[in-house]
């Protein structure tokens, strides 16, 4: 069989989809990090957490209450988005005022109760949840074999990122929300509710990473720590893209993850540690990042 | 961008500036008698466990209370030089001074690298840079051939300090830890109190102003990284030496949390602050790994407990409340 | 100063050390078991609180006393972690008067307690740990390897396999001590056996996803996928191999080249038909074995795993051989155990090599398919017995340099 430089096709090929759907969940992720940093000048540390909480609950509605993997899809990310509504109304919005690193330090302490709780009650293992009967089985697209419900995943948070970014950019709540950020003082004066706004965008965010959660629960085991090794290289992907842009969020995260599974296949052993270096790059040239203006 | 985090520095850091103040020195004196004694009473690894994780504290100490800089990836340092020193002593037969020694200037070198990428951005973006590179270290711990992956490098031998000093023997450890400790200690305190130190506070309040003045801010605050990096460096040796491994826990960024809260419960910007949270957090960790309670869920809730209610942290609070009766 | 209280430091360790000699026969007047292992994480399941309940057993069928003082089990969590686990042995050994350490899963974390437990003359029964080094260039004096190991793993399931005909080999390795040694173990035991092996793959401990990595193993064109890990990352990685495809097309099968009991009850029967492995023990093999396993079902609800019953036998013995020997010092100890053959349920004539090494018969299985089992827990079809010398390495091949 034929080789392109040298690496026969199906890994190659394997290797970019499996990146495209890691990249998905970066995308998803960042994406959420970014919302909220762009409203709230707040890093989520606790963004992972609530990832895991999202694949948590999807499990705990299967076991304990038989609801379904299409539902969960539904209940889970409202049900991480009202609890973001209680963390921003009860804890956020006491930090405001403050230095922003204090809301990271917050959200830092709150990653650390919430994976506490669950890895004291279910342990580091993680918990079977399985495939949707209606995504079982695979395509043979002849260079490799496409489980269907990773391609599933695919589709789904493209499509979800794109609804956001078309939510954001071209609709007139949108506009509002990007006044907002930009001159928080002024819009409120116009007569809008501000602090709703915030608590909305901050729900809104995590039940992203709510969603991420679901969608992660039946490839990857739902364990506690699911979220605490993802979000770092989330991060990177934000500081990459450039902070606060909603585009540059969704597009580097599918890039890095493309990146990831190219760089399984010409040296695996920097797989882990290529999106650290190409931050380190970004970082020496344009140091707001690939989409980030200087503030 | 009016912020309270500088306001609450500058009346806790009150008693850290100018000379060293009475109760300071009178402080360090209880201290240092309590450590003397510390090893009679306690179990002497519990203490040098302690004593490096205050070095480490202090040293993270150095950055963020005194330069306004706030490392997620401290851990790089700490958990890097305890694998060049575990490497060094076991693998090269280097005798332990020099192991330390080597791991200290490798986490100088690191630190320099890190630093002059990460000064180029402020607050949270400084926060995260640190952060994802600490992770790249991280990584590299976990697939280089040396460092030994999840297993770590074990059985580092403690050898004899100097050639004379048996370090198997525990008390002759612990004395050395202290001294190590001290050390570290005595020149954050030095470097605090010099021109230096008064230049980096300056940037700490005002950058624009101190730029103004003519000093090249981004030159200190490199310098306060590299030593804060090469401090944290020397702790993290010290400890492999003492504990004879180097693991993934210590370059975890777990780790980077975890000297964050020592500090920021202790009392950012107090000289022994970090000193009081190293103690109270591994005193913690040792008593809750008895009992039932998750380890974890407590020391977030006093994370956000510190956050919410006391950001001077408890020497802070103390300083705070003492220089309101001074006259 | 300085000098003064060194001195005095030095005074307070020989009052210590007399006090000691003075006390005679059982330290502390108690004999402390510290069942030291994974209580929350990947192996939970295969040691655990199980390896506890067995050492408890263990205890209480020798009425809880020994040389008329009291014995006292307790147990801790390492979390995988090697510097927790080091840590926990020397607080125990040095602040909680611990005489004994058992099971110590992830050879990793083994490895760690190896070396304090070597240092302070402490006997550390291995269970869950599967390295040959422990037996090997890391063997101490004190150290008793006992359920099983990676080069009984290898000589039983990597020889069955290559002679079915997998003469090619690629390995899908845990990237720790015990990854790594199985690895080499089993590669040495496919080439010896004509087989060769075209490539490995390391994955780091407790992996969420291994599509990429059995993407790698995909490619290589291998028959046979060994997986060299265990507990949870083996069930993961057979999940995703059946949900990629893998062995589908026939041209590949997989290789569990260490798989527990409780992994395969985690898997279903469904998934682990007619894979083959190799186990130190089987609950449903004799009398004197089901017994005992529906008691010890009848406290945790399941059947024990090798590394469950090991922790049984290997504490029985140690008791018996305090008891021979007079005291619980540990040298002393350790020789006594090495005299003494052992014969219980768990093994029939073992024999203790001086490196700590228990050999005794291994037992190769195949997973019953749905329809030919009869009830729950029935699993295993033994098709072959290992006997003990084949399985275990010598003493000269193990590479063990103990002093004297």
């Amino acid at each position: 069989m034929s080789t392109i430089f040298g690496i026969p096709p199906q890994a190659l090929f394997g290797q970019l989809l499996l990146g495209l759907i890691n990249g998905s969940f970066y995308a998803l992720l960042s994406l959420g990090l970014a919302v909220i940093f762009g409203m709230l000048n707040v890093i989520n540390f606790a963004h992972g957490a609530l990832y895991m909480l999202g694949a948590f609950v999807a499990w705990l509605l299967l076991t304990t209450a038989g609801v379904g993997y299409w539902w969960a899809l539904l209940l889970a990310p409202l049900v991480v988005g009202a609890f973001g509504v209680l963390l921003e109304k009860t804890l956020l919005s006491r930090l405001y005022k403050l230095d922003h690193l204090y809301g990271l330090l917050l959200t830092f302490g709150l990653a650390l109760i919430v994976e506490g709780i669950f890895r004291h009650f279910y342990g580091v293992s993680g918990q079977p949840y399985p495939i949707p009967d209606l995504l079982r089985g695979g395509q043979n697209l002849g260079f490799m074999f496409l489980p269907n419900y990773r391609g599933w995943v695919v589709v789904a948070s493209l499509v979800v990122c794109l609804a956001t970014w078309y939510a954001i950019e071209r609709t007139k709540l949108g506009a509002y929300l990007r006044a907002a950020t930009e001159n928080p003082v002024l819009v409120q004066a116009f007569g809008i509710n501000v602090p709703l706004m915030i608590t909305a965008t901050y729900g809104f965010g995590v039940a992203l990473a709510g969603l991420a959660g679901v969608l992660a629960a039946p490839i990857y085991q739902v364990s506690p720590l699911m979220g605490s090794n993802l979000i770092i290289v989330v991060f990177a992907v934000v500081v990459i893209g450039g902070m606060g842009s909603i585009l540059g969020a969704v597009l580097t995260g599918y890039g890095l993850g493309l990146l990831e599974g190219l760089t399984k296949v010409f040296y695996p052993e920097a797989s882990n540690i290529v999106v650290f270096v190409i931050m380190a790059v970004v970082l020496l040239i344009k140091p707001a990042g690939l989409f980030g203006r200087e503030r | 961008m009016a912020t309270e985090i500088h306001a609450v520095r500058r009346d806790t850091a009150a008693s850290a500036t100018g000379r060293p103040a009475m109760p300071g020195l009178l402080a360090l004196a209880v201290l240092l008698l309590v450590l003397i004694a510390a090893p009679y009473v306690l179990y002497p690894v519990f203490v040098m466990k302690v004593l490096c994780f205050a070095l480490f504290a202090c040293a993270f100490n150095l950055l963020i209370g005194f330069a306004g800089l706030l490392s997620f990836g401290h851990a790089a340092f700490f958990g890097g030089a305890a694998y060049i020193t575990a490497h060094t002593v076991k693998v090269w037969g280097l005798p332990p001074e020099l192991g330390i020694l080597l791991g200290t200037a490798f986490s100088a070198t690191l630190g320099l690298a890190f630093g002059a990428l990460a000064i180029r951005r402020q607050g949270i973006y400084f926060a995260m840079i640190t952060l994802a590179l600490s992770q790249m270290v991280f990584f590299m711990a976990l697939q280089l051939k040396f460092t030994g992956g999840e297993d770590g490098i074990q059985a580092v031998p403690r050898g004899h300090l100097f050639g004379v000093i048996d370090l198997s023997q525990s008390m002759s450890m612990y004395y050395t830890v202290l001294a190590v400790f001290l050390f570290g200690f005595v020149v954050i305190w030095r470097t605090v109190h010099s021109p230096f130190g008064q230049v980096l506070k300056a940037i700490r309040e005002n950058e624009p102003r101190a730029i103004s003045l003519g000093y090249r801010t981004d030159h200190y605050k490199l310098m306060a990284f590299v030593l804060s990096a090469a401090l944290a460096g020397l702790a993290g040796g010290t400890k492999a030496i003492v504990f004879q491994l180097a693991t993934l826990t210590d370059v975890q960024w777990q780790m980077s949390g975890a000297v964050v809260l020592m500090t920021l419960l202790g009392g950012i910007g107090t000289l022994f602050g970090p000193v009081v949270g190293a103690a109270l957090v591994v005193t913690l960790e040792n008593y809750l790994a008895a009992s039932n309670l998750p380890v974890p869920v407590v020391i977030g809730v006093i994370f956000v407990a510190c956050v919410l209610l006391f950001r001077r942290g408890i020497v802070g609070e103390i300083a705070a409340r003492f220089g309101e009766k001074r006259p | 100063m300085i000098a003064r209280l060194l001195a005095g430091a030095a005074l307070a360790a020989l009052a210590v050390g007399s006090a000691q000699a003075q006390q005679g026969k059982i330290s502390g007047d108690v004999v402390k078991i510290g069942v030291l292992n994974d209580r929350s994480g990947l192996y939970a399941d295969l040691g655990g609180e199980g390896s506890a309940v067995a050492v408890r057993m263990a205890v209480e069928e020798v009425g809880g006393k020994i040389l008329g003082k009291p014995i006292e089990v307790v147990s801790a969590d390492h979390q995988n972690k090697p510097d927790i686990g080091s840590n926990l042995s020397r607080e125990w050994i040095d602040r909680d008067g611990v005489d004994v350490i058992v099971d110590v899963p992830n050879s990793g974390v083994a490895l760690a307690v190896q070396e304090v437990t070597r240092e302070k003359k402490k006997i550390f029964l291995m269970q869950g740990p599967a390295t040959s080094r422990l037996t090997g260039d890391a063997c101490s004096p004190t150290g008793f390897h006992w359920a099983y190991d990676t080069r009984a793993l290898a000589v039983g399931t990597g020889q069955a396999i290559v002679k079915e005909g997998g003469k090619s080999w690629f390995f899908l390795t845990a990237d720790y001590a015990f990854g790594h040694q199985l690895e080499t173990d089993t590669a040495a035991q496919v080439k010896k056996a004509g087989g060769t092996v075209v490539g490995a793959v390391r994955a780091p401990l407790n992996t969420a996803d291994f599509s990429s990595f059995l993407l790698q193993a995909q490619s290589s064109g291998a028959q046979v996928i060994g997986l060299a890990n265990a507990g949870g990352d083996t069930i993961t990685s057979i999940k995703q191999a059946s949900e990629f495809g893998l062995t589908q097309s026939g041209q590949q099968k997989l290789a569990g080249l260490l798989i527990f009991l409780s992994d395969v009850h985690a898997l279903g029967l469904q998934v682990a038909q007619d894979l083959v492995l190799t186990t130190g023990f089987y609950w449903d093999m004799d009398d004197e074995k089901r017994a005992w396993s529906e008691k010890y079902k009848a406290k945790t609800g399941k059947m024990p795993t090798m590394v469950q019953a090991g922790s049984y036998s290997s504490v029985k013995h140690y008791l018996k051989a305090i008891e021979a020997a007079g005291t619980d010092d540990g040298p002393t100890v350790a020789a006594k155990m090495k005299e003494m053959p052992v014969n219980d349920m768990f093994a029939k004539n073992g024999k203790i090599l001086p490196n700590g090494r228990m050999v005794h018969d291994m037992y190769l299985a195949r997973v019953k398919k749905p329809s030919e089992s009869k009830g729950p827990w029935d699993y295993y079809e033994i098709i072959r017995t290992i006997p003990g010398d084949e399985a275990f390495a010598t003493l000269a091949e193990s590479g063990c340099k103990l002093p004297g």
